[in-house]
């Protein structure tokens, strides 16, 4: 079971639609059970249930779980994989010392995938769907896997299974969503 | 959250409507009245009823002229959203967009740059199980036109029921046809459903069609009332 951790700026809103219910959909789709939680509800959820996280995006307007990033530090000590998209990502990075910074995008664009990856597969350009008024600085230590130092479009933890990326992969790039919940849990952090 | 939807009449407009609906106070319909019948971003055929539509949902309407010119519109629908911030008080802006990158880009660089939340509630849904949450949620959708092949002229008129979702779906897996038409292959016009307070009745109407294009022109329509049609009953 995948829990899908809805972001946007309140329970059940008009966003999930956007952000939320696509991402529930590719992994209905493609075999995986998934439930979604509102991060306003982190002290209700029973994490034993869920074998893997997905931190969901948010509209560009919408930067209120910034606000209360203090409702994220179990994320330092999970054992489980986690993904971050956009806004999910900005938390990842800042909840392991990273910056958020202003670096808005809207659109198609081309992503060098630079580092080969169990997430993202073989280096490669591909195409992704930004649509973000922040972006971040790589956290000490992560690895970055797109993108460049100044400009982050996706990266992971040196050991665990902790990724981020900062375009919609539910947009064009939904076997990413698929190849996050395929990844074994107990993967050899050299070879991920 | 005070919200407009950009609106045409068609089922994904009328759609994204009745999920804001659920969530928010929809405070206006806004429609870009296009005088280019091969728009980019805006629904042309029978756009001119969008007004009686909206008093059938009971929801204020604003509508907006433009030459229909490609990027040219861009500042039309801009100044249409800015005319509806300022006149409604809106927050946020609703659009029916459903895979379309390059419509969505648009309309959120345009939200953005007036400060305004954009929500777009039927992204990436599943085409094919989206017409048929419009057909149980009791949505009467008829095909105002038709822009691809291999479409006929049967479509021209025709509403939607379960028979045509499967030949849509059928047309998808033959000819990678959008099933909801989001590539610009048909068109649609909403008579009624759970967010009309009153029903359309079409009175009077014309066909034209050729080499896979054609429209169904609404000539006459009117407004029925549910209530009293009940009470009636």
């Amino acid at each position: 079971m995948i829990l899908l951790l809805d972001l946007c700026y309140e329970k059940d809103s008009l966003s999930q639609y956007e952000f939320v219910y696509p991402i529930a959909d590719t992994l209905t789709r493609s075999g995986f059970s998934s439930e979604i939680r509102h991060f306003t509800e982190l002290n209700e959820i029973e994490w034993e249930r869920y074998d893997r996280i997905i931190l969901c995006g948010t509209a560009l307007k919408d930067n209120d779980y910034a606000e209360r990033m203090e409702l994220f530090s179990w994320i330092l000590n999970s054992k489980k994989p986690i993904l971050g998209i956009c806004a999910g990502m900005q938390v990842i990075s800042a909840v392991f010392g990273g910056k958020i910074l202003p670096q808005p995008s809207i659109g198609l664009e081309n992503i060098s995938i630079i580092r080969d990856s169990n997430l993202l597969g073989r280096q490669r350009e591909i195409e992704g769907y930004h649509l973000h008024n922040f972006g971040v600085t790589l956290p000490e230590g992560f690895l970055l896997l797109a993108g460049r130092l100044d400009r982050v479009e996706a990266f992971r933890h040196p050991q665990r299974l902790i990724y981020g990326i900062v375009f919609h992969p539910e947009v064009r790039n939904r076997w990413i969503i698929e190849q996050f919940a395929r990844l074994p849990p107990l993967l050899d952090p050299s070879s991920a | 959250m005070k919200l407009g939807v950009l609106f045409s009449g068609g089922k994904d407009s009328v759609y994204a409507c009745r999920r804001a609906l659920e969530k928010n106070e929809v405070a206006c319909l806004i429609t870009l009245v296009s005088e280019n019948p091969d728009s980019y971003m805006f629904h042309t055929p029978n756009i001119r009823h969008s007004e009686m539509q909206a008093e059938a949902l009971g929801i204020p309407y604003l509508s907006w002229p433009t030459p229909g010119e490609k990027e040219a519109e861009l500042a039309d629908l801009q100044a249409a959203v800015a005319a509806a911030r300022d006149r409604f008080g809106l927050q946020g802006i609703v659009t029916g967009a459903i895979e379309s990158v390059y419509q969505a880009a648009r309309v959120q660089r345009i939200c953005r740059s007036l400060d305004l939340w954009c929500f777009n509630p039927l992204w990436q849904i599943n085409q094919v199980d989206y017409l048929r949450l419009l057909l149980s949620e009791g949505f009467r959708v008829i095909v105002s036109g038709v822009f691809a092949y291999p479409f006929d002229e049967s479509w021209l008129g025709a509403e939607l029921d379960e028979e045509h979702i499967l030949a849509l779906e059928r047309l998808q897996k033959r000819y990678g046809i959008h099933p909801s038409g989001e590539g610009g292959e048909l068109e649609t016009f909403v008579l009624d459903g759970p967010i009309f307070k009153k029903r359309i009745d079409i009175l009077s109407s014309s066909k034209s069609y050729a080499d896979f294009r054609g429209h169904f022109v609404i000539e006459k329509l009117q407004l029925v009332d549910k209530m009293k049609q009940l009470v009636d009953k």
